[in-house]
C-alpha cells in the first residue's frame, strides 16, 4: 500500500491559543513578544497586527509606532511544542502515527486510516472542522511523501489532496520556501531568479549540490519521494493494541463496562492465539472535550484470562471520570510474555504460591494496596537477626539454603528493639528480672548469651548477646545486651522479640 | 421402641448440625492436625477446616503464643498443598520462627496492608481463593457482619481461616466457628535443669459451634502438639499473673 502523509499547518498557532484563552481578543490586532539582545522582538502576530505592516522579527518599539492600538503579550520559548505536543495527542484518534513538526505543524501517517472517515476528503475535512471549533486557523495537505504534504500545505492555495503520484507536478508551481529549506538558501534561489521549484528541478543534482549544499538536493529529493524519509511518531505503536470508538459518547459504567469486557475480549483472544499473556496493560479513554486518562493494570504472571484482567480493572473503574462522555477507548498491552503450559499442572490438586489461582489472587491485592505490600521471605545468608529473612518477589524463586532451625527465634520480632531497665547479678549471666513498659518482669529461667557479631561489612556498630528469658507468668522473651558488659553504665539491654 | 427413639434424636441431631452450616469430614481426607485430646472437643471430633477459628489475644506476648499455635496447626494444613497468605497492618510475625513449627517460611505470602480497612477486603479475597490452603489474619477489631462475611466466603471455598484479633478490649460476638485463647505458661525442663524449655501454652477453647469448650495445656515438642495433663500449679500460677 503506497504511503500517504498529511501535513497540518497552524498558520497562527500562538495566538489562536491566545484568543481561545482570553475572549474578547479575537479579531484584534496583538503579537508575541520575547526579549532578544535588550530589545522586544516580536515572534508571532495575528493577521490584523499584519495589516498594520508588523511584521515577524520586528522590535515592539517599532510595530507600536505604524500600529497605536496593537496588544502586546509575553512569549515563552517552548511554548509552541508544549501545544503541538497535546494537538498531536489529540490527533491520536485519527492515526496512531503522528509526529511533532516544529515550529508549527503535525505530520501524519494517515496510510490506511482516511477510509474509516469516508475518505480523503472527508478526512481532512472533520479534522479542519474540528480543530476549527477549537478555535485555530489550519491548513491540511495530504500528499504521498512528507515532503510535498508540507510544501502544499504551506505554499499552495488550493487542491490541497494531491492524488497518488501526482507530487511532481503539484511542487512544480510552488516557491522554494516549499521544500523546508534554510533562509539564506532561500534569498540565494530568489537573488538568482529561481522563484519557483520547476525553475530549478531539472537541474542535475551535482549542479544543485556544487552550488546550494547537499541539504538542498536531498530536501527536494525527499519531496519527490526518492530519498525515504520517516515519520518519528510522538507514541511507539504498542504491537498489541485495541481500540474501540464509540458511536455516540459513553457515560454511565455499566457502558464503560461492556466496552472494557468488549476490549479486553479481542485482546485475549489475539494473545490466545499467539501464546501470550498480559503482564502489563494500560486503558486509555478520550474524553469528547479532549481531556484524556488512564488507568493501568499489572500481574505477576502472564495472564489472557479476560475474567481476570477485567477485575484488575474493576477495581480501578472508579477513577475514570466521564465528564459529558467518553468517544474512544484504547487498550495497550504493554508488556507481554509467553504463558505457561498448563498441561503440566492438571494433576497437583492444589498449586503452591506460583498457582494461577494464587497469581491472579494476587494481582486483585496488588491492584488496591500495591505490590511494595506483598512480600516473600526466602533464608538470607546473614547472622545479623534483622537480616536472616530476605524479601523477595518472585513467587518462583527456591530458596537457595536452608532454614536454620539450631537456634531457637522469637515468634514476634520489634522492628526496633525497645530499650528495657534489667538487672544481671554478674556479667555475663541472664539478667535477674527486667523492666518493660513500667512492668517488672522477674526471670525464672534463662537460655543464653547468644553472640551475634555486627556484620561489621554492612554496618558499624555494637555485638549483640541474647538471652531466652522466661518470667513468673510464663512469658518468654527475646533479650540483649549491646556490647560488653560495662560496669558503669550497663544501661545497654533491649527486648527484641517474644518467643511463642 | 426406645432404641428408635434415639436413633432418631442422634439422627435429628446430625441434621440439625448439617443445617447449621457443619459438613462432616470429607472421607478419605486426613483432618488430624495432631492434636490429640483436645480434637475431642470438636464436633465428631475432627478439627473444622474450611472454617473460621479466631484467636484472641490482649497482648504481644499471647500474640506470640497464638501464633505458634496457628503455626502449628498450618504446618498440617499445608501438607496437601496450596499457598498460606498471612494478611496483616503492622505485622511483627519473625519469618524464621515458623520453621521451628514446621511452616516453611518461603511458602508463606506476608500481605502487610498499609491501611487497616483493607485488612478484611483481603482476606474476603483471599478466603474466596480456591488454590490457597490457609488465610491467616492478624486484625484488631472484627464485627459480627464481618465474620459472617468471611464464613460465607469460605463456605464456598473449604480454605481454613484463622483470625488473630490483637489487643482485644471488648469481645463481641462472631460468627466464627471457634474462639480459642491462647497464653503462654512455664515451660518445664527435666527436674534440676536450668533454661527454657519447649513453647507450652495454655489453651482455652472458649466457644465451640456443636462442640465442648475446654481448657487444656499443650505443648510443642519435636514439630508435634503434646498435651501435658493436670500441671494444676502453673495454672495457678497464670490465675495470679
Amino acid at each position: 500500500m503506497p504511503k500517504r502523509f498529511a501535513s497540518i499547518w497552524f498558520r497562527h498557532l500562538l495566538t489562536d491559543w491566545k484568543a481561545i484563552r482570553q475572549t474578547g481578543l479575537k479579531g484584534k490586532a496583538y503579537v508575541f513578544a520575547e526579549p532578544d539582545h535588550g530589545r522586544m522582538l516580536i515572534t508571532a502576530l495575528t493577521d490584523e497586527a499584519s495589516k498594520y505592516g508588523v511584521t515577524e522579527g520586528m522590535t515592539v518599539a517599532d510595530a507600536r509606532v505604524i500600529a497605536p492600538d496593537l496588544q502586546v503579550f509575553d512569549g515563552k520559548p517552548g511554548r509552541n511544542l508544549k501545544l503541538l505536543t497535546g494537538l498531536a495527542e489529540w490527533c491520536l484518534r485519527y492515526t496512531p502515527l503522528v509526529q511533532v513538526d516544529p515550529p508549527d505543524g503535525l505530520l501524519l501517517d494517515v496510510t490506511g486510516c482516511t477510509h474509516l472517515k469516508g475518505g480523503e476528503k472527508a478526512y481532512l475535512q472533520e479534522i479542519v472542522s474540528r480543530l476549527k471549533a477549537i478555535g485555530y486557523d489550519v491548513r491540511p495537505a495530504i500528499a504521498d511523501t512528507i515532503g510535498t504534504a508540507w510544501g502544499v500545505a504551506r505554499c499552495a492555495t488550493s487542491g490541497l489532496i494531491i492524488p497518488e503520484g501526482e507530487h511532481r507536478n503539484a511542487l512544480m508551481p510552488l516557491p522554494p520556501s516549499a521544500l523546508r529549506l534554510p533562509m539564506n538558501q532561500l534569498l540565494k534561489l530568489r537573488n538568482l531568479g529561481l522563484h519557483q521549484i520547476n525553475s530549478f528541478i531539472y537541474m542535475p543534482n551535482a549542479v544543485l549540490r556544487r552550488r546550494f549544499g547537499k541539504d538542498m538536493v536531498l530536501r527536494l529529493q525527499q519531496a519527490l519521494g526518492q530519498e525515504v524519509e520517516y515519520l518519528f511518531p510522538l507514541k511507539e505503536p504498542v504491537p498489541y493494541s485495541v481500540r474501540l470508538d464509540c458511536m455516540e459518547p459513553v457515560r454511565t459504567r455499566t457502558a464503560i463496562e461492556i466496552g472494557l469486557n468488549d476490549l479486553l475480549e479481542r485482546l485475549c483472544k489475539r494473545l490466545y492465539g499467539e501464546g501470550l499473556g498480559v503482564r502489563s496493560a494500560i486503558l486509555t479513554w478520550y474524553r469528547v472535550d479532549g481531556k484524556n486518562g488512564n488507568i493501568s493494570i499489572g500481574t505477576n504472571h502472564p495472564s489472557n484470562r479476560t475474567q481476570h484482567l477485567f477485575k484488575l480493572f474493576f477495581i480501578k473503574l472508579e477513577t475514570i471520570a466521564p465528564g459529558l462522555g467518553i468517544e474512544l477507548f484504547v487498550l495497550d498491552a504493554l508488556k507481554t510474555e509467553p504463558v505457561n503450559d498448563k498441561q503440566s499442572e492438571i494433576w497437583s490438586a492444589r498449586g503452591g504460591a506460583d498457582s494461577e489461582e494464587v497469581a491472579e489472587l494476587l494481582d486483585r491485592v496488588a491492584g488496591r494496596i500495591g505490590t511494595a505490600h506483598i512480600n516473600r521471605y526466602l533464608p538470607g545468608e546473614h547472622y545479623w537477626p534483622e537480616r536472616t529473612p530476605e524479601p523477595n518477589t518472585n513467587f518462583k524463586k527456591k530458596p537457595e539454603s536452608d532454614w536454620r532451625t539450631d537456634k531457637p527465634r522469637p515468634m514476634q520480632i520489634l522492628d526496633n528493639p525497645e530499650r528495657i531497665e534489667a538487672m544481671a547479678l554478674t556479667p555475663d549471666y541472664p539478667p535477674k528480672l527486667f523492666i518493660w513498659k513500667g512492668e517488672q518482669h522477674i526471670i525464672v529461667g534463662a537460655d543464653g548469651p547468644e553472640r551475634i557479631e555486627r556484620e561489621w561489612w554492612l554496618e558499624p556498630g555494637e555485638h549483640r548477646d541474647y538471652y531466652i528469658a522466661e518470667d513468673e507468668a510464663g512469658r518468654r522473651y527475646w533479650l540483649f545486651r549491646s556490647g560488653h558488659y560495662n560496669a558503669e553504665n550497663n544501661q545497654h539491654w533491649y527486648l527484641h522479640g517474644f518467643f511463642a | 421402641m426406645t432404641a428408635t427413639k434415639e436413633e432418631i434424636i442422634s439422627k435429628l441431631r446430625h441434621d440439625m448440625t448439617r443445617w447449621e452450616g457443619f459438613r462432616p469430614p470429607q472421607p478419605g481426607t486426613d483432618n488430624d492436625l495432631g492434636l490429640g485430646p483436645v480434637a475431642a472437643a470438636f464436633p465428631y471430633g475432627v478439627f473444622p477446616t474450611g472454617a473460621i477459628h479466631e484467636f484472641i489475644s490482649n497482648c504481644p506476648e499471647d500474640t506470640a503464643a497464638s501464633g505458634g499455635f496457628i503455626a502449628g496447626l498450618v504446618q498440617k494444613l499445608l501438607g496437601n498443598g496450596g499457598a498460606c497468605l498471612w494478611i496483616s497492618y503492622t505485622r511483627r510475625i519473625y519469618p524464621p520462627a515458623l520453621k521451628l513449627f514446621g511452616v516453611d517460611p518461603d511458602r508463606v505470602i506476608f500481605v502487610d496492608v498499609p491501611l487497616q480497612k483493607d485488612v478484611l477486603w483481603v482476606t474476603e479475597e483471599a478466603l474466596k481463593c480456591d488454590g490457597v490452603a490457609t488465610v491467616i489474619c492478624e486484625t484488631k477489631d472484627l464485627s459480627f457482619t464481618e465474620s459472617q462475611r468471611l464464613q460465607l466466603a469460605v463456605e464456598k471455598s473449604h480454605v481454613t481461616g484463622f483470625v488473630l484479633r490483637k489487643d482485644v478490649k471488648k469481645v463481641n460476638t462472631t460468627a466464627c466457628v471457634t474462639r480459642w485463647q491462647i497464653r503462654p505458661v512455664r515451660s518445664q525442663l527435666r527436674t534440676g535443669m536450668p533454661g527454657v524449655g519447649h513453647p507450652r501454652w495454655q489453651v482455652e477453647l472458649l466457644k465451640v459451634r456443636n462442640g465442648r469448650p475446654g481448657n487444656w495445656t499443650v505443648e510443642w515438642k519435636k514439630l508435634d502438639f503434646q498435651t501435658i495433663i493436670i500441671p494444676q500449679l502453673t495454672e495457678e500460677a497464670r490465675r495470679y499473673a
